[in-house]
């Protein structure tokens, strides 16, 4: 990122944002084992080699994560946004890059070359995620109390009256009845079931929310009240967020800055206004004047 | 004694092999070890990993007691009993206390091993993660991390759900704070029996091909919440119609006749000495 737009993004909504909570850098997942054409930089216009047919899911890709922001990640289908919270959760294999966590080992220690079990560390107490599919986030079979124990239980929690205690609160902050707790989700609406991902990921207070097309298939009415509810949570926890969504009202309504992916490349980065009012990148054009 | 087959039935290289993962599985309490399980007389899941097992350390000096879910009487105590006498000629029992080798299905004695004493437990299934996780892989990286969440997960969701945990037998344990384990279908009350004990405890899973084992003085604690201590079978104000014993494992019975309800010891050897004790 450059420097004016880094001390631009500094100052949002009056405050300063000075303190980087992550920092992403050159993160590569490739599938496939490249060849002289497709590794050197600059030479792909899709994603995929024509050469060996290496698919190049995200490419060098560079993001910051300032304390209480909302970063706010478009682009179209298979340009890598998922590619890169799941990355940054640990479901998907690395090809190359590094990240690190400013509350982890004083943010000097590279979490992609972790051991599984600081991996299930970080994911279980530095970061909460949200998947656009619940059947990915949730076990559908088991409670929705359950779920949300899960996470507590990961993280070391063995005692089942306090955790029960937790797990009323969660479902509570989320606006799901505590009779409904013994239900799995496989009995709830779409919007219910990402309202307990939701609960979940926030279970033990993580710093970093990865939210991927959290509103995706879900009622305008039902949509409202998850976007507010991201809202509040930012508000009353002050978590920082990675938000992936293709649907740039949303983006407008909450992120602080965004990021734009193409092909798997980071092509337009700056605060949301000027990424959606002043788009720079001739995707990024095509993308906002493309709104049905 | 037969001789036509090599003593113990099972050929010295195969036993030798058998023993090898034995000492493996007794050097890492509670580690599951994969051993090459030998074809025998009997179909897999009818205690062929147990039998590997005694037929395995068996000596001529030996004596051997078998019980199936306490009783020395039962058709498949009785047969192996008959199949290990006729391969090796040792003597056979029902005395737990003159036993040297005991092998079990589904109960531990109740009279506590002593120092020298083996338990063989036959086990259907020895992965305790196999009823949340069906993945072997999966399941092997689990207990390589010691993560065992999902584990907890379950007993949470039976006391979120029926207000108590309802594993009747197979209830998991932990061993010297590092393996969750399997202690094979006995019930929980025979559980407490695994921790600290003077003897060795050895488990077979003939189908599953592993063998894993608890040796003495190990430390075997039943998963529970903090707040939530884990509880056993209840048989207060009960007794054994035949023996009088009261604070053992009973089985509960119903006369054909009159339809009324009464307790035995499941322990028929326990019930059988406690009998002739009284007598005297």
């Amino acid at each position: 990122m450059s420097a004016p737009i880094r001390d631009f993004a500094k100052r949002i909504g009056g405050q300063i944002m000075n303190k980087k909570v992550l920092s992403i850098r050159g993160l590569t997942v490739r599938y496939g084992n490249g060849c002289a054409h497709c590794k050197s930089s600059g030479t792909l216009t899709k994603n995929r080699c024509p050469i060996c047919g290496t698919v190049w899911a995200l490419r060098h890709a560079d993001v910051d994560l300032y304390q209480g922001e909302i970063l706010g990640i478009v682009g179209e289908s298979g340009s890598g946004k998922s590619t890169l919270m799941r990355s940054l959760y640990f479901d998907f294999d690395i090809t190359s890059g590094a990240c690190t966590i400013e509350n982890y080992k004083d943010g000097k220690q590279n979490i992609f070359k972790e051991s599984m079990q600081q991996k299930r560390y970080i994911k279980n107490n530095l970061m909460g995620m949200v998947y656009q599919n619940p059947v990915l986030g949730l076990r559908m079979n088991y409670s929705a109390a359950g779920n949300i124990a899960e996470k507590l239980i990961a993280a070391g929690r063995r005692e089942f009256h306090p955790m029960t205690d937790r797990v009323k609160e969660l479902l509570n902050s989320v606006d799901i009845l505590e009779e409904r707790m013994k239900e799995p989700p496989k009995n709830f609406s779409g919007g219910m079931q990402q309202r307990v991902q939701i609960s979940k990921a926030l279970a033990n207070n993580p710093e970093i929310l990865l939210l991927d097309e959290v509103t995706t298939g879900l009622d305008l009415s039902v949509q409202a009240k998850v976007l507010d509810l991201i809202r509040r949570i930012r508000r009353d926890f002050g978590v920082s967020i990675l938000l992936v969504s293709h649907d740039l009202a949303v983006i407008r309504m909450l992120a602080d800055r965004t990021i734009v992916l193409l092909d798997g490349n980071i092509i337009e980065q700056g605060l949301t206004d000027q990424i959606l009012d002043d788009p720079q990148h001739a995707y990024t054009q095509q993308l906002v004047h493309s709104l049905i | 004694m037969n001789n036509d087959y090599n003593f113990a039935f099972l050929d010295e290289g195969s036993k030798r092999e058998i023993r090898r993962s034995i000492l493996k599985a007794i050097s890492i309490p509670g580690y599951q070890v994969p051993f090459g399980s030998r074809e025998l007389p009997i179909g897999r899941g009818w205690g062929t990993g147990g039998i590997q097992i005694t037929l395995s350390i068996i000596g001529k000096d030996d004596v051997l007691k078998v019980i199936d879910q306490g009783s020395d009487d039962s058709v498949n105590a009785v047969n192996i009993k008959k199949f290990v006498g006729r391969c090796t000629n040792v003597a056979t029992t029902t005395d737990s206390e003159v036993a040297t080798i005991i092998q079990s299905r589904h109960r531990i004695p109740e009279t506590p091993l002593k120092d020298g004493q083996i338990l063989v437990l036959q086990v259907p299934i020895p992965d305790p993660l196999r009823a949340v996780e069906p993945s072997e892989r999966v399941t092997k990286q689990k207990h390589a991390e010691a993560e065992y969440s999902a584990m907890w997960l379950s007993l949470y969701e039976d006391l979120t759900k029926f207000g108590e945990i309802n594993i009747s037998s197979e209830y998991p344990c932990m061993v010297e704070n590092r393996y969750v384990m399997n202690p094979s279908p006995i019930p929980r009350f025979d559980n407490h029996k695994l921790h600290n004990s003077e003897g060795l405890y050895l488990f077979g899973a003939g189908r599953e091909k592993k063998i894993y084992a608890i040796p003495p003085y190990t430390s075997v604690i039943p998963l529970a919440f903090d707040d939530v201590p884990f509880k056993v079978e209840n048989f207060e104000g009960k007794h054994c119609r035949l023996c009088g014993a009261t604070g053992v494992y009973l089985d509960e019975m119903y006369s054909s006749d009159t339809g009324e309800k009464f307790y035995e010891c499941s322990d028929t050897g326990f019930c059988e000495k406690n009998r002739g004790a009284n007598h005297e």
